[in-house]
């Protein structure tokens, strides 16, 4: 069994072994220095952090990675969220005149929770989740990340398991720390497909023509129906299930559907259900899309709209432990989507526990590693520098630096760009 | 320095800049005028920008009747909106919107109000131009955006023709598509009305009136933050800034900050008010919090602050929701550390201390639309009209009523349709007031169901921000005392010279 036992009662514990000896720090500062590019990028970044006993403190900023480091072992937060990069230090904010403080930059940010599917989930419900309804993740996070990539053009897509009931995305693109937030909830709407709340009946509603990102989100959601929607979720075998879903059909092809009550596989029920949207496209003046509208209504992501919106908001930061949980919020790697199994993730006293008894495969590398770096650094920096790897956290810490590489050559050439610039006086 | 000093420009650049029948207002205005201008170009803009927001909640934006109407009013008002009208009218244009930012630049709030109105006003007025000199007015303002190759067009085809409705396969071959980072056309992109590629958006040439109004909403929106940067010279002239302020509180008409009746309600009364004199978005969030025993965000907010209008104390309020939240699964313990902080911040206690005004409708109907789990909005716009219907049925409206609030709902009008459930909900024939805020109904409410002379009082005095706002302007036009309107003319010239420095 991958995972530990996990006790919240053992937090106060585990929380100084994780941030003393494994919680990434280089790589988590490497990140948010964006390659130096912005003086005082770092520096005027706002963290906030909940402590022991719920206590909440915003507005924490650090100088150095070593300020960082130490502050964040002293305190030992139960949770970690990032707010935006500011005009001024965060933590001096009630030294500047009232007015000029302001937030600047911020990543554009994505959060998708599995409570906002309880409508249509019927496996589990509020922070509950399971295999059979984790496919809406999987779901989600494939038309998101094609969508703004392909769509928008962002490049550095960073997807976070949270801990819990869901993922983030964190877009790192210079353009979109950039972004407004008309922008950043324009393309937050862009992205949003489900509307209406306790009230609203049916969420989807389709006009021609379908627009393109329609269409491609579509065919995400088609590949995964058959198995999640008709086989996991069982949408035609419960009756009330049925209900729900004639609830979503016009009047006469509800009709139309009762003449198939008895037909019992839900494969076949739902080709009549395509059967009849086709023929109704074809013979009504306007478009018909009900059967679309269905699919996307039980499987298209739903996005908390103010989440993205706003360029102070804080969010929850990669690497932070749940602590109902004890799940690290771990990098997702988007080549193994579909693998992923968030009962899998290293829980914060699993990685401790290893840290004494390290994986076998580890032992092998670390050795290969360090005939490296041995002269280089002192013995205690070697001992930081393998803590983590030992661990179940290293292949999420080893795609953190892939993904930081990425972004990396982008610095480089912003570096190279401003540094002609001034030679040039 | 701002006063004395200042040589007054003597050539006469009326002629250049009023040549254009639409301007972005990027040159503030370089003239002497006098005081009574000065005010009756103020008060007429915001009668306009006034008629422009109320058009806009009751009638579908630039359609037929929006836009008959709206070309009354400005013609009633002396404002220029057509080619042909000649320089005195765009003068006016120009100097009253000026005047208007002075007012209008202080808060968030007012900025947003002030920005959304001017451009809904500008893009009536944009799409009033012909085609030739749409194409002028965007060359003339620096907005030159590449178009895409014929090659391109064919290979997106299929995606262009799917993504910007109106337009079929044989006009695409002659029309110019537009290659606009998705930045610039904001508006197209929420809506999902242009197709997106690699961060570009492709925009046929009709669209092209989005682009430009996202820029002039740039635009105004950075000259207002430097406006109000040098706002406290202006506040300094005893005949400006009373005036001003007139200006800027005629807007928002009671906002109910201010408590009245505090502590005249007590907790016991709030399930029988909320079935008689409760809008239906608020009895519905209250019935949903009876329900559930927890709202979210959204739900606590609209409904926390409208519970603070009619007159809840924070005590109370704390009282309230704590009562309320226990029978559900928060403990006291959680309560006092999750929400009460809330609660604290709704009425001025912590953060920066702002005291939060109660939603008003237009607030509840535009903004922050709910999704799953939500209660809060407005039922007339946000719920499905089959559920409204049951609502309505259960809350016994007759049929007939039932169904002249679904034509009202159809058509759009959400605070007709909440007006029309006043009057079926409490038996009047006509109600005589113009609902704008769910505070306001409440008042309205009690006083209808005959209540204390407290009451009474207070409807009276928010009867008068109702009335047009005409007789309110000219009211405050009389108030400072006009007579060196030389000297006045001479400070506003300073400060827009000063403007244009910044």
């Amino acid at each position: 069994m991958p995972s530990s036992d996990y006790d919240p009662a053992c937090l106060p514990d585990l929380l100084p072994l994780y941030y003393r000896r494994l919680f990434p720090f280089a790589q988590y500062y490497r990140w948010l220095s964006y390659g130096g590019v912005q003086k005082n990028y770092f520096q005027n970044r706002e963290f906030s952090f909940t402590l022991k006993d719920d206590i909440y403190v915003r507005y924490q900023s650090f100088n150095s990675q070593n300020e960082l480091e130490k502050e964040m072992q002293k305190m030992n937060p139960y949770k970690i969220d990032i707010g935006a990069v500011y005009s001024h230090r965060p933590n001096q904010h009630n030294t500047v005149k009232s007015g000029s403080f302001q937030a600047l930059e911020k990543e554009l940010v994505f959060d998708i929770d599995m409570t906002d599917y309880d409508d249509v989930r019927s496996c589990c419900s509020a922070a509950d989740i399971c295999p059979k309804c984790w496919t809406l993740m999987t779901i989600a996070i494939r038309i998101l990340d094609r969508a703004l990539r392909q769509d928008f053009g962002f490049q550095h897509l960073l997807w976070v398991y949270s801990g819990r009931r869901g993922v983030h995305c964190w877009v790192c693109d210079e353009a979109a720390r950039k972004l407004s937030a008309a922008a950043r909830s324009a393309v937050a709407e862009y992205l949003s497909l489900i509307k209406g709340g306790e009230e609203t009946v049916k969420k989807v509603v389709l006009t021609d023509p379908i627009h393109p990102f329609i269409r491609e989100s579509l065919r995400v959601v088609e590949h995964y129906f058959p198995q999640y929607a008709l086989k996991d979720q069982d949408i035609l075998g419960r009756e009330e299930s049925v209900e729900k879903i004639l609830a979503l059909v016009p009047e006469d092809v509800r009709k139309e559907l009762q003449l198939f009550q008895n037909e019992r596989n839900p494969e076949k029920q739902w080709r009549h259900i395509k059967a009849l949207a086709e023929k109704k496209q074809t013979t009504a003046k306007k478009g018909q899309h009900f059967e679309k509208e269905i699919m996307l209504q039980y499987c298209y992501p739903r996005l908390d709209v103010n989440v993205s919106k706003g360029v102070n908001h804080l969010l929850k930061s990669p690497f932070s432990v749940h602590p109902k949980t004890g799940r690290i919020s771990v990098p997702m790697d988007l080549k193994d989507l579909d693998k992923f199994d968030p009962f899998a993730v290293p829980t914060i006293s699993l990685i401790c526990e290893e840290l004494d008894r390290p994986k076998a495969e580890e032992d092998e590398a670390k050795s290969e590693d360090t005939k490296g770096k041995e002269n280089e650094k002192d013995s205690a920096e070697k001992r930081k520098i393998r803590d983590y790897k030992r661990t179940s956290l290293a292949k999420y810490v080893r795609y953190f630096d892939q993904f930081l590489d990425g972004m990396a050559r982008s610095w480089k050439g912003e570096l190279l760009r401003k540094s002609d610039l001034q030679k040039e006086f | 320095m701002l006063f004395g000093g200042r040589k007054k420009v003597d050539h006469n650049p009326k002629t250049d800049l009023y040549a254009q029948p639409l301007q972005f207002y990027g040159q503030p205005p370089l003239e002497n005028i006098s005081l009574s201008e000065f005010e009756s170009f103020a008060v007429d803009r915001l009668k306009l920008l006034k008629t422009v927001e109320n058009l806009g909640v009751s009638y579908v934006k630039h359609f037929e009747q929006y836009s008959k109407k709206l070309e009354a009013e400005i013609k009633a008002l002396n404002f220029s909106y057509r080619a042909v009208d000649g320089p005195e009218k765009r003068r006016k244009d120009h100097i009253s919107h000026f005047i208007l930012r002075l007012a209008y630049c202080q808060t968030e709030d007012l900025r947003r109000w002030f920005i959304q109105q001017e451009v809904d006003l500008f893009r009536y007025r944009f799409n009033q131009l012909e085609c030739n000199q749409k194409l002028e007015f965007l060359h003339k303002n620096n907005l030159q955006y590449d178009t895409i190759s014929a090659e391109e067009k064919k290979h997106l085809k299929e995606k262009l023709l799917n993504s910007s409705y109106a337009i079929s396969g044989a006009k695409l071959e002659e029309l110019d598509f537009y290659k606009v980072p998705f930045q610039d056309a904001l508006d197209l992109v929420r809506t999902r009305k242009v197709y997106l590629k690699e961060g570009y958006a492709y925009i046929p040439p009709n669209d092209i009136v989005t682009i430009v109004l996202n820029d002039f909403r740039t635009r105004l929106s950075k000259a207002l933050a430097l406006t109000a940067r040098s706002l406290p010279a202006v506040h300094s002239d005893e005949r400006l800034q009373p005036l001003l302020n007139h200006l800027s509180h005629s807007y928002l008409g009671q906002d109910y900050s201010v408590q009245k009746n505090v502590g005249k309600i007590s907790l016991e009364q709030i399930d029988s008010l909320a079935g008689k004199s409760f809008p239906l978005c608020m009895r519905q969030l209250h019935q949903a919090l009876r329900d559930n025993h927890h709202l979210r965000h959204g739900g606590r907010m609209q409904y926390g602050l409208f519970l603070k209008g009619i007159g809840l104390s924070l005590e109370q309020a704390l009282q309230f929701w704590r009562m309320e939240f226990i029978r559900g699964k928060v403990d006291a313990d959680k309560f006092d550390k999750a929400y009460a902080y809330g609660i604290r911040h709704m009425f001025g206690k912590e953060g920066k201390r702002a005291d939060y005004t109660p939603y008003s409708c237009m607030k509840v109907i535009l903004s922050n639309p709910p999704s799953q789990g939500d209660y809060h909005g407005c039922p007339f716009r946000h719920s499905d009209p089959e559920l409204l219907k049951q609502k309505l049925q259960s809350y016994k409206v007759s049929p007939s009523g039932v169904n002249q609030i679904l034509e009202l709902v159809k058509g759009m009008h959400y605070q007709l349709a909440c007006q029309k459930y006043f009057e079926l909900t409490h038996n009047v024939e006509d109600s005589t007031f113009s609902l704008s805020h769910p505070n306001q109904y409440f008042i309205e409410s009690q006083k209808a169901l005959g209540g204390g002379k407290d009451v009474k009082r207070e409807a009276d005095t928010l009867q008068r921000p109702q009335e047009n706002s005409a007789a309110r302007g000219s009211a405050a036009a009389r108030e400072p005392a006009v007579n060196e309107s030389q000297h006045l003319a001479e400070i506003t010239k300073n400060l827009e010279t000063d403007f244009q420095d910044a």
